[in-house]
């Protein structure tokens, strides 16, 4: 009789070793074994990642002595700030930071602003032409800016839009290169730096939305306006989180507007770039005796720049990582 | 437009729509349809600033056989952006996939971890990444006080030439190997394609999951089966963004500047950059398409 028979060889002997056994064995071990070498994976990656940080932060404290002792390595045995105090006075720090916050939270405000009202209109309204002039905007994603780089910057040079300033200027234009100008005149129309993707997020984001919404508050009398900023806003918090952040981040690192747009305002991004000279300058006129500089030491110099450029962007992600990765799970970009 | 007496609801709210996106469309047409085509006519002439404004004198193609023969460094540098992007873009996607799955898992520090591999996007400056290339005490610091490798010490020579001699295929071993030498590179480059793709997993309804499980899929099964069509329109997406990614800021991007703004050759910049344009759109159209076609929608 079959049942019996299957019933008698499922019997258990606690030491024996049946296929179910094993199985289970093999399923708890590769459970282990990938969670171990998953967490390998994920500290050696980290480690390429933070390394060059930490390097930083142990070359900063470093004594002048230090540099030249074999035996420190990473932890440095005289701490010093006074690193620290001459990048701060070579880079004018504070100043040129207070200017990178101004530049970068300016353009992040604007920008949001222009996104968002282009992406509610390319995202809700139904009108002839709104896919063509879709498709522009990812075409703004994708021609590199180096092809418009010249007319732009002869443009600025002598900006006068439809002939209306030359009449009050005898026939000339307004030279604006050198003033925040540019900037603001490209966020406020939603055309700085990559600004079609942030329409593109912000589309996503309010196409997801259902029609109902619309039409309720269409039925309690709101006009399209009240809809947006009452309603439609409100609601679309992780993707002006998104944008907000994303549009600080790579206004403050860009290097290629501010050189074009702002040559003779101190960024962080351009005083970086300047920074190895300037040091090295102001090491050869104070080193009277000599005049060569220790290239180790204007090597430290250059690190704790980098350092201090870098510090005021680590502490805000610190603040604002968590809701990075929410808002941009709530996008809508995906599915 | 007025066929009988008012628009509809649905055409008057398209005015607005209008509305909406009007200072998006000034800008448009005022910051970007005009000077791309200023910029066609500027490459194909020779620009010269004098006080008054500019002088324009009409030079045919003659800069664009300028660029392409006559030019020292723009093929050179042209064919290796191109060589760059082709190596580096597979690698990132990649590896922001593999790294976006084991991300989606539930353990302990998830958040942290996710965290540090965002980090490099809000560090992402080329200028400091220039600095550290050149950077002496960093190098001091890799090989130790006596200088007796030349190479720093996260590069792999001595294990390539020890699988090359064992008889492994040369380029197969190269590719790796130059793969884990460019390491920091794709890490530093992955940070937004992991973001998609995490939101992209955790798009993927667990239904799907438990169905396999019962039927008895494997996990590499199930990732083949369920995982990979699922996610594969964000593998194009993150496809499209790495290459854009990859041409925005490279070597053939200084070379226009530098031609432009200290050799002030206006016109020969601009018809580098319509090259370099038209290459990118060729790449990205080609790529797109091929990919798209085997693209699960659903």
């Amino acid at each position: 009789m079959p049942v019996s028979k299957e019933k008698k060889s499922k019997k258990k002997n606690r030491f024996a070793l049946d296929e179910d056994t094993v199985k289970i064995w093999f399923r708890k071990l590769s459970e282990k074994g990938i969670s171990l070498f998953r967490a390998i994976l994920i500290i050696g990656l980290s480690f390429v990642i933070l390394y060059p940080i930490i390097l930083k932060i142990s070359i900063a404290f470093k004594d002048k002595i230090d540099l030249y002792d074999p035996t420190v390595v990473f932890i440095p045995r005289n701490i010093t700030l006074d690193n620290f105090r001459i990048v701060i006075d070579t880079m004018d720090y504070f100043k040129t930071i207070l200017n990178s916050t101004l530049l970068s939270g300016g353009t992040m405000l604007l920008t949001t602003i222009a996104c968002a009202l282009a992406g509610y209109g390319f995202a809700r309204f139904k009108f002839r032409g709104s896919n063509i002039l879709f498709a522009l905007v990812i075409l703004t994603i994708l021609v590199p800016p180096q092809t418009i780089m010249v007319p732009t910057y002869l443009n600025y040079r002598d900006f006068d839009f439809f002939g209306i300033i030359g009449l009050f200027n005898g026939g000339k234009g307004l030279n604006l290169l050198g003033s925040y100008w540019p900037f603001i005149i490209s966020s406020l129309t939603g055309m700085g730096l990559r600004a079609g993707l942030f329409i593109f997020i912000f589309r996503q984001f309010f196409k997801g939305f259902p029609n109902e919404i619309e039409d309720a508050a269409l039925v309690d009398g709101a006009g399209v306006i009240q809809t947006f900023f009452r309603i439609m806003l409100p609601n679309a918090v992780p993707a002006i989180i998104t944008v907000m952040l994303f549009a600080f981040v790579w206004q403050w690192n860009d290097t290629y507007y501010t050189t074009m747009f702002l040559d003779n305002v101190d960024v962080i991004s351009t005083k970086l770039q300047s920074v190895g000279v300037n040091i090295g300058h102001r090491l050869s006129s104070a080193e009277a005796s000599t005049g060569v500089v220790d290239p180790a030491y204007v090597s430290t110099l250059v690190n704790t720049a980098v350092l201090l450029s870098m510090a005021p962007l680590i502490t805000m992600y610190l603040f604002v990582q968590r809701h990075f990765v929410e808002s941009v799970e709530r996008t809508g970009i995906v599915g | 437009m007025f066929r009988k007496g008012k628009a509809t609801l649905e055409e008057r709210k398209g005015y607005w729509g209008w509305l909406f996106i009007a200072p998006w469309l000034f800008g448009f047409i005022m910051l970007f349809a005009i000077p791309l085509v200023q910029s066609l006519i500027y490459s194909l002439s020779e620009l010269s600033l004098s006080p008054t404004g500019i002088s324009l004198d009409f030079l045919g193609l003659h800069n664009y056989e300028q660029a392409l023969t006559h030019h020292v460094d723009y093929n050179r540098t042209l064919v290796e952006s191109i060589v760059n992007m082709v190596v580096n873009v597979p690698l990132i996607v990649i590896f922001s996939l593999l790294v976006a799955t084991m991300l989606n898992q539930n353990f302990k520090g998830r958040g942290l971890a996710r965290a540090v591999f965002f980090l490099p996007v809000i560090l992402a400056s080329g200028v400091i990444a220039s600095i550290e290339s050149a950077d002496f005490l960093q190098n001091m610091m890799q090989t130790g006080a006596m200088v007796e490798e030349t190479s720093s010490a996260m590069t792999s020579s001595q294990l390539e030439r020890l699988l090359i001699g064992s008889g492994l295929n040369e380029v197969i071993v190269t590719y790796l190997t130059g793969a884990v030498d460019r390491i920091y590179e794709i890490i530093s480059a992955s940070g937004v394609q992991i973001l998609i793709f995490i939101s992209g997993l955790q798009a993927i309804p667990g239904h799907l999951y438990e169905a396999a499980h019962i039927e008895g899929a494997t996990a590499y099964e199930a990732f083949w089966k369920i995982t990979f069509p699922m996610i594969s329109p964000l593998i194009l997406t993150n496809i499209v963004y790495s290459v854009i990614d990859a041409f925005t800021e490279n070597e053939m991007t200084t070379l226009i500047q530098t031609t432009a703004f200290t050799n002030f050759d206006f016109g020969l910049s601009a018809a580098m950059a319509w090259i370099y344009f038209i290459i990118i759109a060729i790449i990205l159209a080609v790529t797109s398409y091929f990919i798209s076609k085997k693209v699960f929608y659903q």
